[in-house]
């Protein structure tokens, strides 16, 4: 298996796929399509079971010198890894999502959503930084299409809204690979990874990545995209964009801003965690009022990035893993809630909120399967959220208690809002006659939710299986930024108990 | 030195020349009957001459023994690049001309001539080594460009055209001629050896004055802000294969005379001439992205992305630097492979009577009713942006990558951050096309020439064009190690 290029193949398919969509009708496109991304998800899972926990940090390397100045080199380790797998996870569901809804162009649809897949295992198996550039930078262009395509009503704003803000964030992202490159003299990741950039040039460094990241996170207060493109995508899109392009952000952090810059990441943690507790409070606030359920959803999003980035700047293992396991998460949780908030779209046609109700009398295994997401993204223990949630609390508590304190308002608002979503939808009486109306779940939609409900409860039940192989990254990058962590403000003193013998003589001689 | 191998140094013009004026006999005695038979003499003369001028390049020709008549002509590596792609574009135009000519009943037999004609000065433009040499070649570009852009005599803009380029053109020769004599009286030579001597120790305000203003006249000629004004009239009156011909050939041409002014003649005092340059490519990067949003001509739109990509393109050269010297040939040569797309596109752009739309609004919905054309004018857009994976971000990269090389990291910054606006417009494009209902106006069929030709320029364009990074690279490399060698 070690010679064998899986990872250039997990590359291919996709990208063969989404040649042949542009020329086929919509019906074969649609099965062309969801064959294509289930041999992936194949390739996945034999990716998964052919990494070797605890073995090399980095595996199934690649490396070609094709172009000038950077090289086609792919390799992952046990992060890549993991967002790898939820990638390919998440896209026969969106295959599945859009088998009815989209009717239009479906060939050039598919062809879109194969190419998203593509760019972003290129993402996250990229090992040389301008390679990275611009796998990261070209999903730009099927994600404006498919917004402006097949979106919703004030899709054209959405899009352009979409592409120009992530295009600034990343362009200043490049002149600062340039420069690295320039100082460096190498593009490969690995390398540096491990090289130490002047302190001083790392402030600079920190912050054009940091523009790019935080666009793509999205952080409060550039965030303001995510809704307005949330809302108009069709719902695969909307999976698409809230499962894995968002966790871009995330990742880059991970790779890049932390271990490549760890002391000016030290330097702008009070930054991150500012706009991240202003986040956590803010856009939860937002979400309370919405009438529009993507709206909703898309701005729990943002509160739900806002503790992956506490969790990153906690600068230790617990934030860490949390942060991780958090995106995860959120890209299967969120998803699915996305899909389900589609199904009922594709019923009724709207998204206010306040023209459902009383779902749980005419659609009860839609409403059992909407409660679990539901309680997923509140944080419910036993389920994939809360795993995440509380490692990145614990951490973020480790360093400030005050981020501890009001980063974990995020769970009590959150609770606030997805319960209030879910009475207001499910419960209650049916006061419309047309959504009383509506049929349940049929074959198609029980076999995404169930698809991605299984791996919900199972991130919450058993997290190791999914802490197992980024464990040993983790301790690495922890290691790395150790230099650099800031000093917790607890300042717990340990105790300075007598030993046992002691006392115990103590007390006889005074006998 | 002697005679002959001067004569066979510069064999390529002779060839082009020779045949231009055997061909001019043609033309007097066959008339416009024997346009189509000139069409094809010149494009084979154009090849040959690419054939001819190619072993320069591949040899990496430098050094004494390239220098023709005296000093005043030189035939190295740097000259052959981009006589490659000026012989090449011309090619490219000669191509496309015909079907659109015969649309107006007006193919004349001159008009392979004149572009025959404006291929020699452009070529000697980049092989100047004199400022007399430059002025001869650029005076012949200019004088046949301008009939050129004047050509389809019996329309209005075409006329209009003509003439603002004429009034424009020739204010900005006059505005050149100046600087050179105020050069010469102050190096007291016109050999750009001899006026790099002559200021290595030091420039004299006299001289400075000489920079500034032949700068001005080499601005105009690439439009560059702030002497860009007639190019979107004369990219919008001209007929269209002409317009192609303008945003290709003597861009490649200026470029590689300023080339050689700048870093050649006055290689030595960079520091005069690169504050200059800096706002040139900043200011012209920032007008010709806010300029283009709201123009609804996509030739206009064109002629303002041509002045963003001039400014790109002057980033390499603000940094003075070998790096930058090669950034601009491998960005020029991108430019001119997503313009020739371009335009090919636009010129296959029609309506079901055969007229040419040029109004973006017509193009609504181009992607349900024609999507191989949507697909590739889409393509040339996002490349023109400079999106990855398309070819036209490599362009951007190495430029800025010189810009950071050398340091210049504001110039950096500034640059690329303006860039996102004129994404922007370039977007408005593809949402037209792709986002907006029909509008079924684009009905009218191509030949295959356009089509042959807009998919080869499209692939290079596409991110295929990666692999050909090596290779460019190393080719603009030799010819900028060529450049800087010449002193």
């Amino acid at each position: 298996m070690s010679g064998f290029p899986i990872l250039s193949l997990m590359l291919l398919v996709p990208l063969a796929a989404a040649l042949v969509c542009l020329y086929l009708d919509a019906k074969s496109a649609r099965v062309l399509a969801l064959a294509a991304t289930l041999a992936n998800l194949a390739l996945g899972v034999v990716l998964w079971l052919n990494f070797d926990v605890g073995g090399a940090q980095w595996q199934f390397q690649e490396s070609h010198a094709l172009f000038a100045g950077f090289k086609y080199a792919l390799g992952i380790d046990g992060i890549a890894l993991l967002l790898i797998m939820l990638s390919v996870f998440l896209m026969p569901v969106c295959i599945g999502a859009s088998w009815k809804s989209v009717e239009k162009r479906v060939g050039e649809y598919m062809a879109a959503f194969l190419l998203v897949e593509m760019l972003m295992i290129g993402v996250f198996a990229a090992q040389d930084l301008f390679l990275f550039y611009i796998f990261f930078e070209a999903g730009l262009i099927p994600m404006y299409l498919i917004i402006g395509i097949w979106g919703g009503a004030d899709r054209i704003y959405a899009s352009y809204k979409f592409f120009l803000y992530t295009l600034l964030g990343s362009v200043l992202m490049l002149i600062a690979m340039l420069w690295m490159v320039n100082v460096s003299g190498t593009t490969d990741i690995p390398t540096l990874m491990a090289y130490d950039f002047d302190p001083q040039a790392q402030t600079w460094l920190w912050l054009a990545f940091f523009a790019s990241f935080a666009v793509k996170m999205p952080m409060w207060p550039v965030h303001t995209w995510l809704p307005a493109a949330h809302v108009q995508a069709p719902t695969a899109g909307s999976v698409i964009l809230a499962g894995v392009l968002l966790k871009m952000g995330g990742y880059g952090f991970i790779r890049f801003s932390l271990p490549m810059f760890p002391e000016a990441s030290a330097q702008f943690a009070p930054l991150i965690w500012g706009l991240s507790m202003t986040a956590v409070v803010v856009t939860s606030l937002i979400a309370l009022v919405q009438d529009d359920m993507k709206k909703l959803i898309a701005y729990s999003s943002v509160a739900h990035m806002a503790i992956v980035t506490v969790g990153l700047f906690a600068f230790n293992a617990q934030g860490l893993e949390g942060s991780m396991l958090v995106m995860l998460s959120h890209g299967l949780v969120s998803g699915a809630l996305f899909l389900c908030v589609g199904i009922i779209y594709d019923r009724l046609h709207t998204r206010e909120i306040a023209r459902y109700g009383g779902l749980a009398i005419n659609m009860p295994r839609y409403a059992l399967f909407f409660l679990l997401f539901t309680m997923a993204s509140i944080g419910l223990p036993g389920t994939s959220g809360f795993v995440g949630e509380f490692l990145s609390l614990a951490g973020a508590y480790q360093v400030s208690s005050w981020v501890g304190l009001i980063s974990t308002t995020s769970i009590i608002l959150g609770a606030a809002y997805m319960l209030y979503l879910y009475r207001r939808v499910v419960f209650g009486p049916q006061k419309n006659a047309d959504a009383a109306a509506m049929p349940d779940l049929d074959a198609r939609e029980i076999l995404m939710v169930v698809a991605l409900g299984i791996p919900v409860l199972w991130m919450g039940i058993y997290p190791e299986s999914f802490m197992a192989p980024m464990r040993a990254d983790i301790a690495a990058l922890e290691a790395r930024i150790a230099r650099a962590a800031p000093e917790g403000d607890a300042k717990p003193t340990a105790g300075n108990p007598k030993p046992a013998h002691e006392e115990v003589s103590a007390h006889e001689g005074a006998h | 030195m002697d005679w002959s191998q001067s004569l066979r140094l510069i064999a390529p013009e002779e060839t082009i020349t020779v045949a231009g004026l055997v061909l001019l006999l043609v033309a007097a005695w066959g008339g416009d009957k024997a346009s189509r038979l000139i069409s094809i003499v010149s494009v084979a003369t154009l090849v040959a001459a690419m054939v001819l001028v190619a072993p320069a390049l591949c040899g990496g020709a430098m050094g004494p023994e390239t220098s023709a008549f005296f000093g005043q002509f030189r035939a190295d590596a740097f000259a052959s690049y981009a006589k490659i792609l000026i012989y090449g574009s011309a090619a490219v135009t000669l191509v496309l001309a015909p079907s659109y000519f015969e649309r107006y009943d007006s193919m004349r037999a001159e008009f392979p001539l004149l572009v025959l004609f404006a291929t020699v000065g452009m070529g000697m433009m980049v092989s100047a080594a004199d400022l007399l040499t430059l002025y001869i070649g650029l005076e012949m570009m200019s004088l046949s460009s301008y009939v050129l852009a004047a050509i389809l005599r019996s329309d209005g803009r075409s006329a209009e055209a003509g003439l603002k380029y004429f009034v424009l053109g020739a204010l900005a020769s006059g505005i050149l001629l100046f600087g050179m004599s105020l050069t010469y009286g102050f190096a007291g030579t016109t050999s750009f050896v001899g006026i790099n001597a002559s200021v290595s120790e030091g420039l004299s305000n006299g001289a400075l004055f000489g920079i500034v203003f032949m700068l001005a006249g080499l601005a105009f000629k690439i439009s560059a802000v702030p002497f860009h004004m007639w190019t979107p009239d004369v990219y919008e009156g001209a007929p269209t294969p002409v317009t192609t011909f303008f945003a290709t050939a003597p861009k490649v041409a200026g470029l590689g005379l300023i080339m050689r002014v700048l870093l050649d003649a006055f290689g030595d005092q960079a520091a005069a001439w690169q504050q200059i340059i800096l706002f040139v490519a900043l200011a012209s990067i920032v007008v010709g992205a806010l300029g283009a949003i709201g123009q609804s001509n996509i030739k206009r739109l064109m002629a303002y992305s041509s002045i963003n990509n001039v400014g790109f393109i002057l980033v390499g050269l603000a940094t003075a630097t070998q790096a930058g010297a090669s950034g601009m040939l491998i960005y020029v040569t991108i430019y001119v492979a997503m313009s020739i797309a371009g335009f090919t596109a636009i010129l296959m752009l029609k309506d079901e009577n055969g007229n040419y739309v040029e109004d973006i609004p017509k193009l609504a919905g181009l992607s349900r009713t024609r999507p191989g054309l949507a697909l590739a004018l889409a393509t040339v857009m996002f490349s023109l942006a400079g999106i990855p994976p398309l070819f036209g971000f490599w362009g951007k990269f190495v430029v800025f990558q010189a810009a950071v090389q050398a340091d210049m990291l504001a110039l950096a910054f500034i640059g690329i951050a303006a860039s996102v606006i004129g994404a922007f417009y370039y977007l408005k494009v593809v949402k037209v096309m792709y986002f907006d209902e029909p509008a079924d106006v684009v009905k009218g069929e191509s030949d295959v020439w356009h089509k042959l030709i807009l998919v080869v320029a499209c692939a290079f364009i596409s991110p295929l064009g990666y692999l050909l990074t090596s290779w460019l690279g190393e080719t603009a490399n030799t010819a900028t190690t060529a450049l800087f060698a010449a002193l």
